[in-house]
Parts: structure tokens; sequence; C-alpha cells
């Protein structure tokens, strides 16, 4: 850990070690049940974050039930065998604690942020459900949540302008049978047809402690703090194992070009393309890449179309990273008056020039700097590293993987960034959606007038 | 950049619980079986001995809880530089990140009567040239630094606000110097930002929550006082605006004695005063006299108004009236009420509208509060079908309001204000926003080590007294914002007030033109 190295002016940061590198110090160990915990002391603020993940997500789907792991996450909230519906919240809010859930394609997290003298209480009310939440299950509960759900899918996509963008890129991006085809959020459809027996078949499969990781991270003392793990986990049965996940390749061989209309103003292009899974090689270059092509005023779209020609409103760039398969993805909105082809033209030139020379040191440098800065900022909250930490152990097995995840960005060179522009960004391998206002077509990205 | 969407239980949260980052980064899920099967052999070996490894946990009733740990911030230093400026200054030595915000006390209810977004203008225009950098040499040099400089004006006060690696301090404190003190404001930046903010206002056009929000507070202030327009303008205004109205704002207000500069992060006294006497030491300038702020008064009768969006999936509803400003006495009781009314996610609202009826993904309400009265206001998106249906839960929970609330309902919110309160000193950011707010209203270095004892002494009586006196459910504004044809009728029939409907146009006017590319 951190050496004493020099007298300084000031105390030294606590979150580097002597060399520089990021301490994120942690205590590991498995219960017998199959539980991975992860302990880290912070003692900044008298507060404790609690971050459970449960390895499924909307990958995991079966036809007809999309949407389901969702649905399932609010679910997990209404109440379990000890935990009558509505006290999970009340008694959270009454010892001064904030808790939320998520859900993506990968997995479902839970989480805790409670004043110290709380920690037992999240402890308790996470090992209620996942061990007995069938218990205290009904199809009433079931149908509370839909309704819930639907709301949510009416207010996060149905009534925002664009918000079907992302359900329709990943339907095109991603063949019927890959696990990424379909939106997290589900159809209305599928929501409708979820049972309580789908309920309690997707707890027992998934929702078992082996498949799940507890972090916590605040001010704790992990000794006894590992103690109180112990023993609120210990009656939670093990469960079987989960069956593995089958993992089709994705890829696009073709330019598909997608139209729809919607109630908006103006026209929006999306362009994307399937790329390497999160840690995989490619996967850091592409999120350089990303900045590079968007990332500032200087950024290479940004000041094309927005600073200097200023026929579009907005323009982003990035590398969504996975663990199946990612997507690289450009989005830009056009001013009034500016049609997507247009648009597209310059997104066009501006790929073409990436792929045929590397960009400047400085550009990458840029990039990388941002990412290194992000890094210390990602130590500031203890919520933000007890999730961290719970993707990192996921993801590597190392749930201290911060200096290991930002020597990748500080390896790069601009050939690296040039290579994978034209290893994944490929003209003949990428979906190009055009949302347009309804009625005009017209200013849909069109192949014919784009070229 | 990684994001991802991903669906959550709620949107209603505390803001203090906003994570600064939220990177939902999906990660690789590497578990291959045979862990799983080792994992099967050991538990066969250890499943006999699991009563005796742990004592079995006692689930009958919730754990018993300790006494709530204090806040203990480190003490809050007060200095000045050479031309006056008051330095904020709270060392936190975890990461090596330094927070440096410049509150200036100029806002947007200082625009001139005909230029309505100057302030929120020149805020932005700082970032477009300074010093002796170009807008695009500028960013390069924040970006190159891992550095960020926002912007921004609010009602009352401007903020430039630096985020920087302490290792990059020096070179980050002079591109803030002169973001501060030596903007350019050239006119092709301020014409390129022009179309941009015209475009952002057609943009609105398909936000039905900002139509909703727009049309709330010319509907609570007029539109003859600054609370009751868009701090970004209007499009009259925004054509209108010349480099000469940005210089001049600046000049009048981005001088020393408006000045404050809070500091948190990395850093002591002796080690930060030269930088900061070296940035802004040498600032001059007086002060112009502000402009005298019309006074807020209440609406004076109910009004329902309606806007049309055909075809929307959910209606959004925003019902409220003038609340109160922030130095008040009622200031503790009101956010212990508006928690159990709408601040949490179990409050009255939420329950009722989501948990309970399954109206919408959430409700909540909350007071904004400003120098002068800020509004109240209650809100949710909900299905279009039951529009009706839930304008009148709404109105049920304002009235329940009115009503002693149970001992159970108070102790609840009041720690959930109280005891969650250490959480919101985290990040440099974070604790740099919680002393503007001593910055700005004035208030004493103890504030917060007493927030906690202050919340926990409201009592019932107090959160009575504060909800006759704020939440009045007979003299209202009703704001909707859906499809017309399909919730007039209900709506009507409620009689909450003499309906009015609007379209779009006539509420945020015409589409503007914005002139071409090149």
């Amino acid at each position: 850990m951190k050496r004493l190295v020099l007298l300084s002016l000031f105390v030294s940061s606590l979150a580097l070690a002597g060399d520089g590198r990021i301490a994120v110090p942690y205590t590991r160990f498995t219960l017998p049940n199959g539980l991975d915990v992860v302990l880290h002391e912070d003692h900044g603020v008298p507060t404790i974050a609690v971050n459970i993940w449960y390895h499924v997500g909307s990958g995991r789907e079966k036809p007809g039930r999309t949407g389901f792991a969702h649905l399932f996450e609010h679910i997990m909230f209404e109440g379990s065998k000890n935990v009558p519906e509505g006290k999970f919240d009340e008694w959270l809010e009454a010892a001064g604690g904030d808790n939320n859930g998520s859900t993506t394609t990968d997995r479902t997290n839970y989480f805790e942020n409670v004043p110290s003298n709380a920690l037992e209480l999240p402890l308790f009310l996470e090992s209620d459900r996942m061990g007995f939440l069938v218990d205290a299950m009904s199809p009433e509960k079931v149908d509370g949540q839909r309704d819930v759900v639907k709301n949510e899918r009416r207010q996060s996509y149905e009534n925002r302008p664009y918000g079907l963008a992302s359900i329709l890129m990943s339907e095109n991006l991603f063949p019927p049978e890959h696990p990424y085809h379909w939106p997290t959020i589900g159809s209305m459809d599928d929501l409708t047809a979820a049972s309580f027996d789908d309920v309690v078949e997707f707890f027992k499969t998934y929702y078992v402690p082996a498949n799940a990781s507890l972090v916590i991270a605040g001010d704790i003392d992990p000794a006894k703090t590992r103690r109180i793990v112990e023993q609120w986990f210990s009656d939670v049965p093990a469960g079987p194992p989960v069956p593995p996940q089958p993992a089709p390749v994705a890829y696009v061989t073709e330019e598909k070009r997608i139209v729809h209309e919607d109630k908006v103003q103006l026209p929006r292009l999306y362009m994307a393309w399937v790329t390497p899974p999160l840690y995989a090689p490619g996967d850091a270059e592409l999120d350089i890449l990303a900045s590079v092509l968007a990332g500032g005023k200087n950024s290479r779209l940004y000041k094309r179309l927005v600073y200097d020609m200023q026929i579009a409103q907005d323009v982003s760039a990035f590398q969504v990273s996975s663990s199946l398969a990612s997507y690289f993805e450009v989005i830009v909105t056009a001013r009034p008056g500016h049609g997507l082809s247009e648009i597209e033209k310059v997104v066009q030139e501006e790929l073409n020039a990436v792929k045929s020379a590397p960009p400047s040191q400085r550009e990458v440098d840029r990039a990388v700097n941002q990412y290194e800065a992000s890094f210390l900022d990602r130590l500031e909250n203890i919520g933000t590293k007890a999730d961290l930490l719970n993707g990192y152990l996921t993801s590597t097995g190392n749930p201290d993987y911060f200096n290991e995840d930002l020597a990748r960005y500080k390896a790069l060179d601009p050939k690296d960034i040039q290579s994978v522009a034209n290893t994944y960004l490929r003209d003949n391998g990428r979906v190009i959606l055009s949302i347009v206002p309804e009625g005009k077509p017209e200013l849909a990205a069109s192949k014919e007038e784009g070229k | 950049m990684k994001s991802e969407v991903s669906s959550q239980k709620s949107v209603v949260r505390k803001q203090r619980c906003e994570p600064p980052v939220v990177d939902c980064r999906l990660w690789i899920v590497d578990r291959g079986l045979p862990r799983l099967v080792i994992y099967a052999v050991v538990l066969a070996l250890l499943v006999t001995h699991l009563t005796t490894a742990f004592a079995q946990p006692d689930r009958s009733a919730p754990p018993k809880l300790g006494p709530p740990p204090a806040l203990k911030l480190p003490p809050i230093q007060h200095l000045k530089l050479s031309n006056g400026i008051p330095v904020v200054l709270l060392e936190k030595h975890a990461v090596p990140v330094v927070q440096i915000n410049l509150v200036v006390r100029g806002g947007a209810v200082m625009d001139p009567p005909d230029r309505h977004g100057v302030a929120s203008m020149t805020a932005a225009m700082l970032m477009e040239g300074a010093g002796p950098r170009n807008a695009l040499q500028l960013a390069d040099a924040i970006d190159y630094l891992g550095a960020r400089i926002g912007t921004g004006a609010g009602q009352h006060t401007s903020g430039i606000n630096l985020h920087t690696p302490l290792a990059k301090l020096d070179s980050a404190l002079t591109l803030l110097s002169d973001v501060a003190r030596r903007p350019s404001f050239p006119l092709p930046e301020l014409d390129r930002k022009r179309k941009e903010r015209l475009t952002a206002l057609t943009q609105w056009r398909d936000e039905p929550r900002a139509l909703a929000s727009v049309l709330f507070s010319r509907t609570l202030y007029g539109s003859s006082h600054p609370y009751g327009v868009p701090t970004m303008g209007n499009e009259a205004s925004l054509r209108s605006m010349t480099p000469g109205d940005l210089k001049k704002f600046h000049s009048d207000y981005f001088v020393p004695s408006n000045v404050t500069v809070i500091v948190v992060g990395d850093v002591s006294g002796t080690m930060i005063m030269p930088k900061l006497e070296k940035a802004f030491g040498s600032w001059k300038g007086k002060a112009a006299a502000p402009p005298s702020i019309p006074s807020v008064g209440q609406i004076k009768e109910k009004t329902l108004l309606l806007v049309d969006k055909p075809g929307a999936a959910q209606s959004v509803i925003m019902i409220g009236r003038v609340g109160v400003k922030r130095i008040t006495d009622d200031y503790f009781p009101i956010v212990v009420m508006n928690t159990i009314l709408g601040g949490s996610f179990t409050s009255r609202l939420n329950q009722n509208l989501r948990e309970q009826h399954g109206y919408s993904y959430g409700a909540g309400s909350r007071f904004e509060f400003r120098p002068l009265p800020g509004p109240f206001v209650a809100s949710a998106s909900v299905q279009t079908a039951v529009t009706d249906k839930a304008l009148v839960e709404f109105m049920n929970e304002l009235k329940g309001m009115l009503e002693e609330v149970p001992d159970t309902d108070l102790d609840r919110a009041k720690n959930y204000v109280a005891l969650g309160f250490p959480g919101d000193f985290q990040s440099v950011g974070q604790i740099a926003g919680q002393l503007e707010e001593l910055v700005v209203y004035n208030l004493p270095d103890d504030y917060f080590n007493k927030y906690i004892g202050r919340v926990l002494a409201v009592t019932k009586e107090d959160v009575l007294k504060a909800a006759k006196k704020y939440i009045t459910p007979d003299n209202l504004a009703f704001i909707i914002v859906g499809d017309r044809s399909e919730v007039e009728t209900g709506v009507t029939a409620l009689e909450l007030a003499p309906p009015t409907f609007l379209t779009v146009d006539e509420v945020l006017g015409p589409a503007p033109a914005v002139e071409g590319g090149q």
C-alpha cells in the first residue's frame, strides 16, 4: 500500500499508492453457498454502499418474454418472506438509506447507500430476497409492477422524442437469436404475457448465491463486516448451477438502411457497427476513436458538422461495451433545413480520413488524458466504487482492476486507432438508421444522395 | 465514453444521491462451468456444517441499529485575496483532484428587460474564446489537461466551475482565470451559439416535459417577471443579442465584489492561496447596481391549461403554485413535509400513483428554493387513459396533507433527510455545491453541523402548519401536456378549474427559422 516517500507540503492523497498507481485495497471471500463477497474500506464519510450484481440480464430472456429480467428487478422490491410488501423501502428510508436497481443485457444490480450504523439492514433485506423471495410472491405483485414497467416504457421510450431509436438499432445490429437483439425494456405484449410462474422459474434458475456477487464499500470494519455478511447469508440456499449462456456470433455483412418517422422536429442520423466485447482487443481503441470523432469541440465530426459547417445541432460517438459483443455508434442531429444524406456524406468523409491516416498524437493524448482523469473521479464516491469493483470482479476476476483498465488506454498509439477504424467500421457491415419528422421520409439518409 | 441504456426501478431519487458517474457499462460474465462444478463439490462437503459454522440470522424483525454517525466535516476555512475576493476552502485529501467554483452574483434576473437570455449567453460564451486562445484552442487546452470547466447562469448567480486533477492545477487555473476575466465574445461564435439556441427552442417542441415546465413558470410568474421566462431567452431576444450586451453584462457583474471562490480538494491554504492570488488577485472592476427585481406575488386564481400533443402515450402533469423563498423559518418543516408528500420513494404521491394505481413510473413534488419565492410543484407522467383519475389522486394527496401526519411517516421522512445527509459530502464537486448554498444565502459555517439536529427537531405540528400555509388545494395551477382528444372530457368533468386549451405554437410561438449552414 501507500509508502511514505517524501515529506510533502500537504497530506498525500489516499487513493494513490506511492508510485502513482490507483489503490483500492479490498478483502474477498466466498461463502459456502457460493456468494462472492468483496469488502473495501473508505472512511471519507460515515456511509456504506452495498452493491449486489446478479449475473443475469435481458440477454437470458426466453422468446416471448422480453423485458422479463427488468420486470423481475422491479418485483425484487415488493417484499420477501420476512419483509412485508412496502417495508423494503420504508425501513431503508427510516434508517436514512437510499436504494435502487438497474438491468442491462448482461446483469441486474441492486444497491443501497446507508449511514454506517445501518449496515445490517440492507444485508438483512438483500439476503431475505436472495433466499426467500418467492415465499412472499403473488400474481397481484406481478401485475402491479407490470403496470409500473409499462409506464416506464411509455415514459422513457414511447413518449420521448427519438425514444425508439435504441430499440430499432439493436434489433438490426444483432440477429434474432442473439441475446442483444431485443431491448432490455421489452415489448408491451411480452410484458403482458409475463406470469407468476415465470417469476418463480427465473428466481430459481438465476437468483442463486453462486450467480451473484456482493460488494460492500465505505465506512466499515472489514473483519466485523465479514462476520455480519456470513451470518445474514448463511441460511440462503445454494441452488443449482446456472446453465451456460449461448454466445452466438453477431456480425452485419451488409449496409442496412432503416427509416423511422417520429414526432420530432429534426432528423437524426444513427450509424452503428458490431464491435469487440468489453476488455477484448479493440475495445479501448474504439473508446479513443469515439473521442477523436466526437469528444469535444476539436473532435473531427463536431468540428466539421457543428462548428465549421453548422449543419448539425449535436454529434456523439461511443463504444457501448458488453460481455458478448459491443457496438460503436455515431449519432448526429441535423439543423433545420438539412437532410441526413448531407450529414452522412460528411460523416463518411471523416470515417474515410481516419481509416486512411492515423490521428495525430495530440488527438490521441487529449482523449487518453481525459480517460486518465476520469479514473480519479471514479474514486470519489463509494457507490460508484462499489459498482466498479463489482463490474471488474465480474469481468476479470479482479475487483481492483483500475490500473489494468487504465493501462489499456495509456498503451495506445495513433496507428492502433486507425487500425480499429479499418477493421470494425466497415462500410459494408453497418446499420444506418434515419429518424425523420412524420411525413418527411425525403430527409432520410439515402445511399444514392449520400455517396 | 461508455454509456448504456439501462432500465431502473425508479427515477424518484433524492438529488443528493445522483452519483457523479453512472457508468452503466456492461461486463463480461466470465464464469465457466468448471468453477461451478467445484462449487458443487465444495457445497456437498460443507452443507452439513452450515448450521454450526455461522449463527442463524434472526429474521423475525429488522435488525436493531445503533446510533447514527455524526457528520464530521473538516473545518471550512475563510481566506481572502488581496483585492478582497473571499475564498472558502475545504480540504479533502482522499483523491488527488481539485474543484474550484467561482460563484458570481449576477444571473438571469439581471437580464435587460428586452434581452432575456443575456446572463445565460454570457456564461456560455465564456468558453468561446478567452485570453490568448480562441474557442477551439481553449477547448483543446482544457481537454488536453483532462480537466473540465463548466459555465452557466442561474436566476441570481452565475457559476464557473473547474474540476481538475491535482497534477494539472496550475495550468487549469490559468485557463480558469482567462475564462472568468478575459472572455473575448467574438461575433462569429455568438452567431453560432445563437443558431444552436434557436434550434434548441425548436427541439423543446418535442419534449412534453419541457413544454409543461415553460408553461408552468409562465403561469405562476407571468411573462414580465424573470422567473416566468426561460433563462435561455426567447426567439426575439436571442436574435437581438449583440457582443456588446454580453460584454456589458460581464463588466457589470463579473467583478471582484460579486465573486466568491470555493475550493474543495487535495490542497491546503498555504498551497492554494498564492495560486489563486496569481489567477484572481489582480482582478479589478466595480459592480453595477443590479436592476430592481419585481416582487413575486401568489397566483390569483386557479388555472388549468391543457397543451395538445396528439398521439402522446402519456400526459405530463404539473400542479402547483408559488412557494417560498429560501430564507424562511419554515425551511425545515417544508423539507420534511415535502418529503412525506412527494420527496422520496415511499412518499404519498409515488406510493399512490405508482405502486397502488399503476398510473405512472413515478410521481413526486418539490419546493424550488430561491432568493425570491420559487415554485412548489407536484408532477408525474401518467398513462393518457388515466389522466383524469391521476388528477383525482393528486388532489387526494394534496388535501391529505392538511391532516396531521402519523408518527411513522414523520419519523421516516425526518430520518431519510437527516441521516442520509452525510452521504452528500463525498466528491469534491458535491461538497463545493453544498458550500455554494452557504455562500449564496449567507448561511453560518455551523449550518451543516446543525442540519441533522434541525431536521430531527421538526414536529407534527410544524408539518401541518407548513402544509396549510403552502399547499392550498383550492388555489392551484394545473398544467397538462397530452392528447387533448383523449383526455379533455375526463379532465373537464373534474371541474378543477376553468380549462384553457393551447397548441404547442401558443406555448412556444412558431418554430424559429434557423439560417442554414455555410
